[in-house]
């Protein structure tokens, strides 16, 4: 079953839809109805030009807040909670060790909006885990996302010919595909593993080479205030620079995977390979002038399928 | 995403139509997707390439201004971790610079040289600094490099308490910080190879700081330096041509078992002291043989 406050822009094949926003007693009353066992919490905003700043407080902090109370109410039927979180909570920062392990936390307090209400969010993850230890409770911690389909500010920006970055600053960064995002998620569910886990590509890379494999160039802001230096550029909608990105763009932020992958997950794409899907799949658009055709669930085909007297059932 | 039975689903029992009409969809299991790198930036910013464009140009200065020799090279080993100490000194310390160049010429081994996280924060130097195999000197870091990497990480313990000291100062080791370096050894399970730097103090030697200066520009120490007075804006990079001399130790091994949540502090600070004092006397023992500070 699915559940979101937009409807969903895919036919789904065997799932139910429930246009639904955060609010406690529908959430409530729906665990109840459907006496669900698996609750995957995808919803966190990541990204700050998506949502104005009450909306992301909003979403991330207390709709958590609404999900979980309604997972942990007292007949909950409610077995394992799944959650999707952003690497973002290390934050990036001068002080920070080269690779974060999960049980390191981070260098200096959170700054920009989307940290905050992240790091808040994962705390009511954290007491929910403690409150209720016969519930698995699954954490990832995603890196930045690129693939073939997610638009981000980072992938804004690598698909236009001028490409921020911060003069003299050459940071590493670490991608995960979205289809690995899919499949991270997918495995913790369906081997029901608990814990909190770091998800990246393995390897990381300068930006510079980021910048370069997508065939853009680098523009280099100011150290001091870079923000300021293209703010006109950003009002224009010409590049995309939130608050989360200055950090990334100086000091960089890699995480260490072992965990997952000790746990039997296998990467599909290292970062690298990350960009690289993005690119190629831009250059296909680009190039072919139409979204390019992957698998769609076509409902009067399935119809069609199903009950149509031409197509022949084999007993 | 596995699907949820809900208890629909599990009443009407339909059957998916790829039962029906077979559809092929690409199997999940992951198959290697190309990886394509354009440079060697390993994850600690470090680029072999980079390394060999600045040892090439070091070469002159490590052989022919500094005449840099080795004692006891021998005695780092070849393959698996260590964390070499040495003591620290002059203005911009040239002995980070000799140490990393001399070990990589002579035993063909990458040496990640830990420093201040400060150095992140310049622009183009942060840069450069981590492309030539700087690390900014964070515990994680060092264990990182010496348990699950099995590398050479060079600490000086004296931070910049070493560079910053004057002329009058000279070959007088600094407290070793909190002994943090012993610890990370002792977690890591890597034996501490004391490396005795002569000709270091020499090379740009501090006259005098200028402390409100170096506040307000936010640097560790704002040091005047023989170079800058004897030579103008021009001796402020360019160092004395000293006599380097360098002698490395027996390896010093902890006989604890590694990988513990905590070591006793008493034992850490014995043996930070113990090393700080060897390195200190094989220093005097250097300096009481040297007949020149320019010929050795």
């Amino acid at each position: 079953m699915g559940l979101g406050t937009k409807s969903p822009s895919v036919h789904f094949e065997r799932a139910e839809f429930v246009r639904a926003d955060q609010a406690y007693s529908i959430l409530s009353r729906i665990v109840t109805a459907t006496q669900v066992d698996t609750i995957v919490h995808t919803f966190l905003v990541v990204d700050s030009t998506l949502v104005g700043a009450r909306a992301l407080h909003e979403i991330n902090v207390i709709g958590t807040m609404n999900l979980l109370a309604a997972a942990g109410s007292a007949s909950s039927p409610v077995r394992h909670v799944v959650v999707k979180s952003s690497t973002l909570v290390y934050g990036s920062s001068e002080k920070d060790p080269n690779t974060f392990t999960e049980d390191m936390t981070r260098s200096a307090p959170a700054r920009t909006r989307v940290e905050r209400s992240l790091v808040e969010a994962e705390g009511l993850v954290h007491d929910f885990a403690v409150d209720n230890p016969a519930t698995v409770v699954s954490l990832l911690r995603f890196a930045n996302v690129l693939g073939t389909d997610i638009v981000t500010p980072i992938s804004k920006n690598l698909s236009r010919r001028l490409c921020p970055s911060i003069f003299g600053f050459d940071p590493l960064v670490q991608f995960v595909e979205e289809d690995d995002v899919v499949r991270a998620i997918e495995f913790v569910t369906r081997e029901r593993i608990p814990g909190l886990f770091n998800a990246a590509g393995a390897g990381r890379l300068p930006w510079s080479e980021v910048v370069s494999i997508c065939g853009s160039r680098l523009l280099p802001l100011p150290p001091i205030n870079p923000r300021r230096a293209i703010a006109p550029l950003i009002g224009l909608g010409l590049f995309e620079f939130p608050d989360e990105l200055e950090g990334l763009l100086r000091y960089g932020r890699g995480v260490d995977t072992r965990r997952l992958t000790d746990a039997g997950f296998e990467f599909r794409y290292t970062s690298a390979g990350a960009v690289q899907s993005f690119i190629r799949a831009l250059r296909l658009r680009r190039g072919s002038g139409r979204t390019p055709a992957s698998y769609h669930y076509e409902h009067d085909v399935e119809q069609f399928f199903r009950h149509s007297r031409s197509v022949v059932h084999e007993p | 995403m596995a699907p949820m039975p809900t208890r629909r689903e599990v009443a009407t029992k339909q059957r998916p139509t790829t039962d029906i009409v077979p559809l092929r969809i690409p199997s999940s299991a992951p198959e290697p997707v190309e990886d394509p790198r354009l440079s060697d930036v390993d994850e600690w910013g470090r680029s072999e390439h980079m390394r060999a464009l600045a040892r090439q140009l070091y070469e002159p200065i490590y052989s022919k201004w500094f005449r840099v020799e080795w004692e006891g090279l021998e005695k780092i080993p070849t393959d698996g971790g260590a964390l070499l100490v040495a003591n620290h000194a002059g203005a911009i310390p040239s002995d980070a610079p000799v140490i990393m160049h001399g070990v990589e010429k002579e035993l063909g081994r990458p040496v990640y040289g830990m420093a201040d996280y400060f150095f992140r924060t310049v622009p183009v130097v942060g840069t450069l600094w981590a492309r030539t195999g700087g690390v900014s000197a964070k515990p994680e870091n060092a264990y990182r490099i010496l348990h699950d990497q099995r590398q050479l990480a060079l600490v000086f313990p004296e931070g910049t308490k070493g560079p910053s000291k004057s002329f009058t100062d000279r070959y007088q080791l600094r407290r070793f910080g909190r002994g943090g370096f012993v610890e990370i050894a002792m977690r890591a399970g890597v034996p501490v190879i004391p490396i005795a730097v002569m000709g270091s103090e020499e090379a740009m030697p501090i006259v005098f700081r200028l402390p409100a200066l170096a506040k307000a520009l936010g640097l560790p120490y704002f040091p005047v330096t023989a170079n800058l007075l004897l030579f103008g804006p021009l001796g402020i990079p360019i160092p004395f041509p000293a006599k380097f001399k360098l002698r490395v130790l027996d390896p010093v091994t902890f006989d604890v078992p590694p990988d513990q949540e905590r070591y006793s502090k008493s034992r850490v600070m014995d043996e930070a002291e113990r090393i700080r004092s060897i390195l200190q006397e094989t220093v005097y023992d250097m300096l009481r043989n040297r007949r020149s500070v320019w010929f050795g």
